[in-house]
C-alpha cells in the first residue's frame, strides 16, 4: 500500500485511470438506466416504480461504500500513518454524502405511491438519514481541522468510530421488519425476477465507477491545493 | 394514480445530482492543477 504513499506515483497512476473511470462509468449508466426505464417489463406488484431500483440502489450501496472507504482510510492514517489516506477519507466524504442523499431522495419518491407515504421512520430509513448526518458531520470536522490546524487523527476517529452505523444499516431490515422490504440481494442469489434484475447490475458498476473517478478528481484536487500552498510559503520565506 | 411522475422525478434527482457532483470536481480539480502548474512556472 505504500507504494501509493508517493504521491507523484499516486498522480501518475491517478491521471489516466480518472478518465477511464469517468467515461466508463458514464457509458455504463446510460446503458443501465436506458435499459431500465425502456427495455425491462413492469413488476406485477408495484408497477412502473420499479424501475426506481435502477437509481435507488446503487445510491444505496455508495453510500454504505463510501463511508466504509473512509474507515479503511481512517484506519491506514492512524496505524500506517499513510500520507494519502488523509486525502483520501475527505475526497470521498462530499460524493458519498451526495449518494446517501439520492438514496433518501429516491427511496422517498418510490415510497409515496408504494407505501403511501413519503417519510416513515424505519429502521432503514433511519440509519441511512443517521449515515447523512454521519457525512456531514465528518465533512464538518475534516475542513475545521485543515483550516484551523488541529489534530487530522480527530476526523480519522470519527471515521472509524461512524463505521458502527454500516451493519446496522445492513442489519436493519432484519432486526426491525416494519415498512422497508427485506434483503432481495444477497451472495447466493436474488429474488427479483431477472428480466427485471438483469440491467441493475450495469447501473451499479457505471455509478461505481464514476464515484471512483470522482473521488480520484477530488484527490487530485487537494493535492494540487496542497502543492500551490506549500509553494507559496516557500515564495513567501523566500522573499 | 400514474407512476410514471414518480420515475421521472427520482432519475431527475439522481442524475442531477451527478452531474453535479461530477461537473463540480472535475471543475475544482482543474483549476486547482492549473494554479499549480502556474505557480510551478514561476
Amino acid at each position: 500500500m505504500h507504494v501509493f504513499a508517493n504521491p507523484a506515483r499516486f498522480l501518475s497512476i491517478a491521471r489516466p485511470l480518472t478518465g477511464w473511470f469517468g467515461w466508463c462509468g458514464a457509458v455504463l449508466i446510460a446503458v443501465g438506466l436506458g435499459a431500465g426505464l425502456f427495455l425491462t417489463p413492469v413488476d406485477y406488484l408495484q408497477g412502473q416504480t420499479v424501475r426506481i431500483m435502477y437509481v435507488h440502489v446503487p445510491a444505496a450501496w455508495l453510500g454504505m461504500a463510501g463511508w466504509s472507504g473512509i474507515a479503511v482510510a481512517s484506519l491506514a492514517e492512524l496505524v500506517w500513518r499513510h500520507p494519502l489516506a488523509g486525502v483520501a477519507g475527505r475526497a470521498v466524504a462530499l460524493p458519498g454524502a451526495v449518494f446517501t442523499a439520492i438514496c433518501l431522495a429516491s427511496g422517498s419518491i418510490w415510497g409515496r405511491p408504494t407505501w403511501g407515504t413519503w417519510w416513515e421512520w424505519d429502521g432503514r430509513l433511519t440509519s441511512m438519514l443517521v449515515l447523512l448526518f454521519l457525512y456531514i458531520a465528518y465533512i464538518a470536522l475534516a475542513d475545521a481541522v485543515a483550516e484551523r490546524g488541529g489534530q487530522a487523527r480527530v476526523a480519522a476517529i470519527f471515521g472509524l468510530v461512524g463505521a458502527v452505523n454500516l451493519p446496522i444499516i445492513h442489519f436493519s431490515v432484519l432486526w426491525w421488519r416494519t415498512l422497508h422490504q427485506g434483503q432481495s440481494i444477497g451472495f447466493t442469489g436474488s429474488t427479483i425476477d431477472p428480466a427485471i434484475l438483469w440491467p441493475l447490475p450495469i447501473a451499479l458498476a457505471g455509478f461505481t465507477l464514476l464515484f471512483g473517478a470522482i473521488v480520484l478528481m477530488r484527490m487530485r484536487a487537494a493535492l494540487a491545493r496542497g502543492k500551490v500552498e506549500a509553494r507559496l510559503r516557500r515564495l513567501g520565506s523566500a522573499a | 394514480m400514474s407512476q410514471w411522475p414518480f420515475v421521472i422525478a427520482a432519475y431527475a434527482v439522481a442524475i442531477a445530482g451527478t452531474l453535479a457532483l461530477a461537473i463540480g470536481s472535475f471543475v475544482s480539480m482543474r483549476r486547482a492543477e492549473r494554479a499549480a502548474e502556474a505557480l510551478k512556472r514561476r
